[in-house]
């Protein structure tokens, strides 16, 4: 009941929202958002680990013939993923607050809410069908956000991200009906059950499920996204409002990590065997890929972008390699990359928003106006680069370990990426923050919205780092049972 | 109990002055950040003596469990040990001592508490790295420090050179890291764990193809770490980082963590030959290679800097040669006069304005007296002159490596003999002859307050009698540091050189040293020889050498531009035209295709029912059935 509660809520405040109209509605929104994290906090207190069943599960007949329900509940892997969500949902809406307000306000809020429901469907639904409903209703809201909020060229852009995605999307629907046409092999009644989906995909015969595989794994890639089907996402980064490359990069894009681990791993075991190593090969040659690109950026934002599909490949090649510490590292590592990345995007935003620029050559010497900001800055990119006691440390730590028990090269060659990621990491907090005062007569001031995030961002990054046991309690059994059911 | 505290004491202090610092004055500030090394030593110091009396031979303290994932765990926990506990005397106590030197030498700077805050944390990363009871948290320590170095080192800010060269150490032990990762990653793999006690015990029963990957792997981080061959060209740079941090981070403790690491795993390198000659030929390169780019330096630092990669070097050698307790030893002798240099190198810098250059300096003697005196106890004791402590722990070093091989026994002899030399031209051109500088300089020339000169002073104390701490056998003594570290040496391989040999290898390594001390002294005070005022002076092998070979060109060149070229043409051909072109590609042919499409549909009837009529027509001729 409580997860069916955690979904509508959301949506319910969205559909408020558009109908106020003024500046309150912000702090409207807020409220809400802050509202919805308390009652996650609550589902984590009542949350047990021993039981092999989700929790809190809420399930009703939706549509009866096909077989449809409206079936909701909480994994490890899913309360993890809720927790991320609605605590970066009011991070999000409280880093707008310092910009100059937004037109339409009510609208803009609206569709981040809008978002937030949609996207704890993905993360909590237990029906294909009612997945995919949720997975096409989060791209919604984004793309008006992007469209309606973004900067130059932003009509084009956006058009080919909604695209793009969508192809994946359709390629997704089309696997899971034919998944779904298969169910009901013993009983006679079909059904969008994850479990019987699992089922129906175990019977398939090898060539049927690389099929299936292959058409899910492109919606999954493409919405990470994974190299070589990227192409819309610096664009698409680069464009959107800040709040928009938040909510894409911090949490949209653990829609496709979290799809390729509880709807593709175990529904084709077969076809995961063999061209599981193909498909992390993919995903390794773009952690390298992107981060040499990274190294030729001059715009930051762009640089963040290009190191996010850095890091998402090696999420995805840890998934892939289909092991418990591969599997349990990209569950760890897609929560410590939804934190620092947004940390990272809202220095961008601090930057831009007083020095009119993003463009690496020309900053520097900001660490003389604001040391408390240059400091913030190198704790998130400390976390970023996965330096221990961080909570990136945790999460790349397993992934390597993971990675290397599929192939030794893959890991040494995605471990590259330790190297380059300092590199560029490092190379532009000299460039932007050291180095001698800057001429022009810039002062840097943090509001109280924008002190608290930085605080609350660099805070998790240390304590999860330092002391990752609350997280690894949940996503262990949870990656055990997804690995049970992969036999 | 008290063992946990040890580094929860820097710790703390980082966190006071981290959060108070600004607020506080100077000397609180700086009290809290010595008290708190100097809590940390003594607790060290009672434990320590504490385990020796019980003879016990570690005590593991379990704070809490890190990482869990399936069969891999990592518990955060401690490990005291003769090992641990003899760095963790030697990091806490010299460490101290340079803590008090830095309050005064630090005085006047705008950042005294954040350097502080710096220099706290740096001592608990150091801590926890040589008292974790498993690879990964040595590895936690091992990654720690190398940030607290990066920060260190580009302590000033503002200079475009000093971030150049925290840039650079931190990248390349980065490039060390990521071998020492990859190995830690194949020993879990392999032994399913990387806790000392579960991984020393399987070693001896694994393949040994496993054993010399993790060996070699582990090595890579001690090379970056330990600035050997090829990643030892950021050390020379990281002298940009105020004098405190050369002495403390540069030279005592952090750059010794490869040694540490080394010995901890000695079991691993005692079944691997494979690894173990890679580690001495290794060694044996870094230490001629650097004490041969050390002739030629004209930055008292700099000098300094290539000394202990050359230093470094012999102890790699050694522990090439299979002799860990020698090499722990020459650790804690290097400490001892290492930081006693580089501390009176900081204090003639101090003395003289920020001036580096020895060709400015000269004549320093009667201004500085207890730094020339105690820098002078160093230079005898690093040169190997006998009693100071140099000599035992150089002497026994190279005994073992005589033993493992005569070459290699050579080139350490070779390095030794260069090493009096730079050192004694360093020592006679700062000291000796007639002042350089300005008259400005001259003016304010004057000894360093007593919070500096004290810990000189405590510190040539140990540097000419650190050599009690192993006393050599041959001599009838008994040899402390071996038998204190004798139970962690996992495959015993005793010297069996015969004390004949022994007295003979000691009287060569005395007599090359004193003679060329004696050629130093003709060269640089009889005949007043300078280096020459510009390199364009230098011509041949001299100014290959004063440029460092150009390795720093050659990186340049093979590393930083192809991969900056790599990095554009991936970016602007591949991922824009191409990559990107075909995506575009792809929705221009879909729009193409329907534009045509669209053509179809002109409105007019009578094309429509010409076409009807033409379909008819093609379908009962193909005999066709509606």
């Amino acid at each position: 009941m409580l997860t069916g509660l955690l979904i509508i809520f959301p949506l319910l405040a969205s559909l408020m929202l558009f109908l106020l109209k003024g500046e309150q509605v912000k702090k409207i929104a807020l409220t809400f958002a802050v509202a919805e994290f308390i009652l996650t906090l609550a589902i984590y207190a009542g949350y047990t680990a021993e039981a092999s069943n989700p929790n809190f599960s809420l399930h009703c007949t939706w549509v009866k013939s096909l077989g449809i329900h409206f079936s909701v509940g909480m994994d490890g892997i899913s309360l993890l993923l809720a927790l991320l969500t609605n605590l970066l949902v009011p991070i999000i809406l409280l880093s707008s607050f310092s910009s100059p307000s937004q037109q339409r306000p009510s609208s803009f809020y609206a569709l981040i809410l809008m978002m937030q429901g949609a996207l704890i469907g993905v993360f909590t639904a237990n029906d294909g069908f009612l997945f995919y409903v949720f997975w096409e209703l989060a791209l919604i809201p984004i793309y008006f956000i992007c469209l309606l909020w973004g900067g130059e060229n932003r009509a084009k852009i956006t058009f080919k991200f909604f695209v793009y995605t969508l192809l994946g999307s359709l390629s997704m629907l089309i696997a899971l009906i034919v998944l779904y046409q298969h169910t009901g092999a013993d009983t006679g009644i079909k059904s969008w059950e994850i479990s019987d989906l699992y089922t129906a995909g175990h019977l398939l015969n090898p060539k049927q499920q690389s099929v299936i595989f292959w058409m899910m794994f492109f919606a999954f890639a493409v919405k990470m996204p994974v190299f070589p089907f990227h192409t819309w996402q610096p664009d698409t980064y680069f464009t959107s409002p800040t709040q928009g490359t938040m909510l894409l990069s911090g949490i949209m894009l653990k829609m496709g990590t979290f799809g390729l681990l509880k709807w593709l791993l175990p529904m084709t075991p077969v076809a995961l065997a063999e061209w599981g190593p193909l498909a992390a090969g993919l995903s390794i040659t773009g952690i390298i890929y992107a981060s040499c690109i990274a190294l030729a950026q001059k715009n930051f934002k762009r640089l963040i972008a290009y190191s996010s599909i850095a890091h998402v490949g090696f999420i995805a090649a840890g998934i892939l390699s289909a092991n418990q510490q591969g599997m349990q590292g990209a569950v760890m590592q897609m929560l410590a990359h939804g934190v620092y990345v947004v940390g990272l995007f809202f220095i961008a935003d601090i930057l831009m928003r007083h020095f009119k620029t993003m463009e690496i050559e020309g900053l520097g010497g900001i660490r003389n106006l604001h040391p408390r900001f240059a400091l913030f800055f190198l704790v998130i990119l400390l976390g970023s680069i996965a330096l221990p006691l961080t909570q990136g440390f945790i999460g790349e730590f397993l992934l390597m370990n993971g990675i290397y028990k599929m192939s030794a090269w893959g890991a040494a060659i995605a471990g590259l990426s330790v190297i380059l990621g300092a590199v560029y990491m490092l190379r532009s907090y000299r460039k932007m923050m050291l180095g001698p005062s800057p001429t022009s007569a810039v002062t840097i001031q943090l509001s109280t919205e924008e002190k608290a995030i930085l605080v609350i961002i660099s805070g998790i990054i240390l304590i999860f780092g330092i002391y990752p046991k609350p997280i690894s309690d949940l996503a262990e059994p949870a990656v055990q049972l997804l690995i049970q059911n992969m036999k | 109990m008290l063992i946990g505290l040890i580094p929860l004491f820097p710790l703390a202090g980082f966190i006071i002055n981290g959060l108070v610092g600004k607020k506080i004055s100077k000397s609180a500030s700086g009290i809290i950040a010595c008290g708190a090394i100097l809590a940390a030593f003594i607790f060290a110091a009672v434990s320590f003596l504490q385990m020796k009396n019980s003879g016990g031979n570690g005590i593991t303290v379990h704070w809490f469990n890190w990482i869990e994932s399936g069969n891999f765990e990592v518990p955060f926990a401690l490990l005291f040990d003769p090992l641990s506990g003899l760095f963790t005397l030697i990091i806490t106590g010299v460490g101290f001592l340079i803590h008090v030197y830095s309050t005064a030498y630090m005085k006047e700077d705008e950042g005294f508490s954040r350097f502080f805050t710096y220099l706290n944390l740096f001592v608990f990363f150091m801590l926890l790295l040589v008292l974790g009871n498993n690879y990964t948290i040595m590895f936690v320590g091992w990654e720690g420090v190398g940030l607290c170095s990066y920060l260190l080192i580009g302590f000033w800010f503002k200079n475009h050179e000093y971030n150049l060269a925290a840039n650079k150490a931190f990248v390349m032990n980065r490039i060390g890291d990521l071998g020492f990762l990859l190995g830690m990653i194949l020993m879990y793999v392999t032994f399913g764990s990387t806790a000392f006690s579960e991984v020393f015990n399987r070693v001896p029963v694994a393949k040994e193809s496993a054993v010399t990957a993790i060996s070699l792997l582990l090595f890579i981080g001690a090379m970056g770490k330990s600035a050997q061959i090829p990643l030892y060209t950021w050390l020379p740079d990281a002298m940009a980082g105020p004098t405190p941090v050369s002495a403390l981070i540069h030279a005592a403790t952090m750059v010794t963590a490869g040694v540490y690491m080394v010995v901890r795993s000695n079991i691993f390198y005692s079944v691997s030959h494979t690894a173990s000659l890679v580690v001495a030929v290794v060694g044996a390169c870094s230490a001629l290679l650097a004490a041969t780019i050390g002739l030629l330096q004209n930055d008292i630092k700099k000098i300094l800097a290539y000394s202990t990669v050359s230093q470094l070097g012999l102890m790699f050698l050694a522990l090439g040669a299979g002799a860990y307790s020698s090499a722990v030893f020459h650790v804690t002798t290097h400490a001892f006069f290492k930081a006693l240099l580089f501390l009176g190198a900081g204090s003639v810098i101090h003395a003289l304005h920020h001036e580096q250059d020895i060709r400015k300096m000269g004549g320093l003697k009667k201004s500085l007296p207890v730094t020339f005196l105690t820098m002078l106890i160093g230079t005898i004791a690093i040169s190997g002159v006998p009693p100071l402590s140099g000599f035992f722990s150089k002497d026994e070093m190279l005994g073992r490596v005589y033993e493992y091989s005569p070459a290699l026994w050579f080139i350490g002899s070779l390095t030794s003999m260069l090493t009096a030399f730079y050192m004694f031209r360093m020592m006679l051109l700062v000291f000796w002859g007639n002042f350089r500088g300005s008259k400005e300089q001259k003016h304010h020339l004057h000894e360093s307050p007593k919070a500096m000169t004290i810990p000189l002073i405590i510190l040539a104390v140990l540097a000419a009698l650190g050599g009690c701490l192993g006393l050599p056998e041959a001599f009838g003594f008994s040899n402390w540091m071996q038998e204190n570290l004798d139970p962690l040496i996992l495959r015993k391989n005793p010297s069996i050189l015969s004390h004949a040999t022994e007295y003979r290898l000691m009287g060569i390594a005395v007599l090359a040293a004193l003679s060329v001390i004696y050629f130093a002294w003709m060269l640089y005070v009889k005949n007043n020889v300078l280096p020459a005022k510009s390199e364009n002076e230098l011509k041949g092998w001299q100014k290959i050498i004063a440029n460092k070979f150009y390795v720093d060109e050659l990186y340049d060149k093979l590393f930083k531009k192809p991969l900056d070229l790599l990095s554009q043409a991936l970016h602007l051909f591949f991922d824009i035209q191409l990559l990107n072109g075909i995506v575009d590609g792809f929705g221009d042919l879909v729009r193409f295709i329907a534009v045509q499409i669209r053509k179809l549909q002109t409105g007019h009837i009578g094309y429509y029912l010409a076409v009807m009529v033409i379909g008819l027509i093609v379908l009962i001729f193909t005999g066709m059935k509606i």
